[in-house]
């Protein structure tokens, strides 16, 4: 295990994001990018800890029933990417990468965390819980939905992964929270859409930007988004990788539409500082079992409710 | 907290530590007279458009030039600027493909952009080709087909003239055309990439103004030129700006009965909704009928870039 670097009673964590662009489906010349990524990451940033790559960066995102071809299971995936890691160090270093998964019979959109070297192995693999299929996006079509969303205690601290969609959804980020994650890894690939006037970035990117402080902001933790580059039958995925620190600024901007290395580091004080100048996460802790209790939909699934006419406040109501 | 100072190109206000919150209206509800509906951040686009050609040309498929049919119109122009950001002048080639009725102004329009982009350009006239089928075979065709059999001799052309470079057709149609149906049928949407098909007729004007395409060429009314005198807005019965508006609020799920209520005028409502309709096929592959559990497009689906 890597030491974190102690500096006067400090955890600082050295991160790099990836913002990667795959070679599609062909995972033998992505395998071969990875390593010439991660030996630029070694040159570049010696001291990092972690390298973060986006959703399905050794595959490409918009593969339809391409996906039986090029999922594989996770061990087999990290087997890969530790042989070509073999090949340019034999010093240990984690990662994050987003691969389409599949175990006993099921395909997933998967991410894992995992440390690569001659002590290497997988740490933890989530599955894509929230599988966009509207528009552009046909997921549910091709991947099974994960289970669930939970922090893990990786190598440099409590650590949630969170794959695109799931960070749409607030929820996402309080599960991670809530598990204890002081680190929530967001792997994207996000096809660009929307350049209103005066912008200067693609519509989604500033979206992703308010997500990524937004999260940061409410549970006081770091917030790592890496996102996919290149073009796939003319959906662009922008870029525009960024970190935010628990106060929800943004510590840095990757470019759009390059590959790039953006190293980060993380000052996990941060995260009490965040917490008790602004103690929303202990709010959150104390409140939700009985918000949910209380909830009319809790434990309904979809509850099939017809909207009825009230006639005053309904604080303290259920369903009619 | 230890930042980082990594220079981005993404305009990060240190201050803030956002990226700046345009002061403009994201949301548009329909408006006849609101047409900032459809503008654009014409830097954004237009990087976006460099970086998928240089993509999809280079990266991707491998292939080193492009060939572009120059009307002397907006839309071919804008092509050819983009292409020649994306690949440098000397990997662009123009081609004039004039028929006997084409104007002087179209001539005259293509050869200035040319020269101006620096791109060499090639003219070869399919008036003999064209008539050698209509006047032998078919004199008395009317001047609609013998525009759709200039059109599709156009592209034998150009497909033609693209294997012979070695190089990739890159195509012209914008998203106004493509919805209300106004081209032939796999001629002027056949070739494989498309950097316009995503942009109204008024961005495409925007964007050409943006790279510096001529006035003259911006200005003047579009015409698909296969008929002397012809303009698209003539064919169409209504402008462009028009349609465009009409149009977007359509995709984005506005009802035909809710645009005349906030007052859009309900014939050019009803022209463009019903030219819309009546085009779905147009925009589509040929009709295939299915047999199988493996019928290609519907079970089995591989994307175009797998």
């Amino acid at each position: 295990m890597l030491n974190n670097i102690h500096r006067m009673d400090r955890v600082l964590i050295d991160l790099t994001i990836a913002q990667f662009r795959p070679a599609k489906g062909d995972l033998e010349k992505t395998l071969e990018d990875f390593g010439l990524l991660m030996s630029d990451v070694l040159a570049q940033t010696p001291t990092s800890q972690l390298v973060v790559f986006p959703e399905t960066a050794l595959t490409g995102y918009f593969l339809e029933g391409g996906v039986r071809e090029q999922a594989l299971p996770a061990q087999e995936m990290f087997d890969q990417l530790n042989k070509k890691y073999a090949e340019i160090s034999t010093e240990s270093v984690d990662i994050a990468i987003g691969f389409y998964e599949v175990d006993a019979g099921r395909i997933y959109n998967s991410s894992m965390y995992a440390r690569l070297g001659p002590d290497g192995g997988v740490v933890h693999v989530h599955r894509k819980t929230f599988l966009p299929t509207y528009g552009v996006f046909q997921e549910e079509r091709f991947v099974e939905a994960g289970p669930r969303i939970v922090a893990f205690d990786g190598p440099l601290g409590r650590t949630a992964l969170l794959i695109c969609e799931e960070a749409f959804h607030s929820i996402s980020g309080t599960l991670a929270a809530l598990d204890g994650a002081e680190i929530i890894l967001v792997l994207s690939a996000s096809p660009g859409r929307g350049a209103p006037p005066g912008s200067g970035v693609p519509a989604n990117v500033a979206r992703w930007d308010l997500l990524g402080s937004g999260l940061a902001a409410e549970h006081g933790v770091f917030v790592i988004v890496s996102q996919l580059v290149g073009f796939e039958g003319g959906k662009g995925f922008a870029g525009g990788s960024a970190a935010y620190d628990p106060f929800g600024h943004r510590l840095i901007a990757g470019p759009l539409w390059e590959e790039a290395i953006l190293p980060v580091t993380l000052d996990l004080d941060t995260v009490t500082q965040a917490r008790t100048e602004e103690p929303l996460f202990s709010d959150l802790e104390r409140t939700w079992t009985r918000l949910l209790v209380n909830s009319p939909g809790a434990g309904v699934g979809h509850p099939d409710i017809i909207r009825a006419k009230t006639t005053g406040a309904s604080d303290g109501g259920g369903t009619a | 907290m230890t930042a980082n100072t990594i220079e981005s190109p993404l305009p990060v206000d240190p201050k803030t530590s956002t990226w700046p919150i345009p002061e403009v209206a994201f949301s548009h509800p329909p408006n006849p007279q609101d047409y900032a509906a459809l503008e654009l951040d014409l830097g954004v686009v237009r990087t976006w458009l460099v970086e998928f050609l240089f993509h999809e040309i280079r990266r991707r498929r491998g292939f080193e030039r492009v060939v572009v049919g120059l009307s002397g119109g907006v839309d071919s122009s804008l092509t050819a600027a983009l292409c020649t950001e994306a690949l440098g002048p000397k990997a662009v080639s123009g081609f004039l493909l004039p028929y006997r009725t084409s104007s002087d102004a179209s001539r005259e329009h293509a050869l200035h952009l040319a020269e101006i982009l620096g791109i060499e350009t090639r003219t070869i006239e399919i008036t003999a080709a064209v008539d050698g089928y209509l006047d032998s075979f078919e004199p008395d065709a009317s001047e609609h087909r013998r525009g759709n059999v200039a059109a599709r001799q156009r592209m034998i052309v150009l497909f033609d003239q693209a294997y012979k470079l070695g190089a990739l057709p890159v195509g012209t149609g914008n998203k106004s055309e493509r919805l209300l149906g106004y081209y032939t049928w796999h001629a002027d949407d056949s070739p494989p990439i498309n950097p316009l098909g995503d942009l109204f007729k008024s961005q495409v004007w925007a964007l050409a103004r943006e790279l510096g395409v001529p006035d003259e060429i911006i200005n003047k009314p579009a015409t698909a030129d296969l008929i002397q005198g012809q303009t698209d807005e003539g064919d169409l019965g209504i402008s462009y700006t028009e349609a465009d508006l009409i149009l977007h609020h359509l995709l984005s799920g506005r009802s035909n009965e809710g645009l005349v209520e906030v007052g859009f005028d309900p014939p050019k409502v009803e022209l463009v909704c019903e030219r819309l309709e009546q085009t779905h096929w147009k925009r589509h592959l040929p009709t295939v009928a299915m047999l199988s559990a493996t019928a290609i497009g519907e079970w089995y689906l591989r994307p175009v870039d797998y």
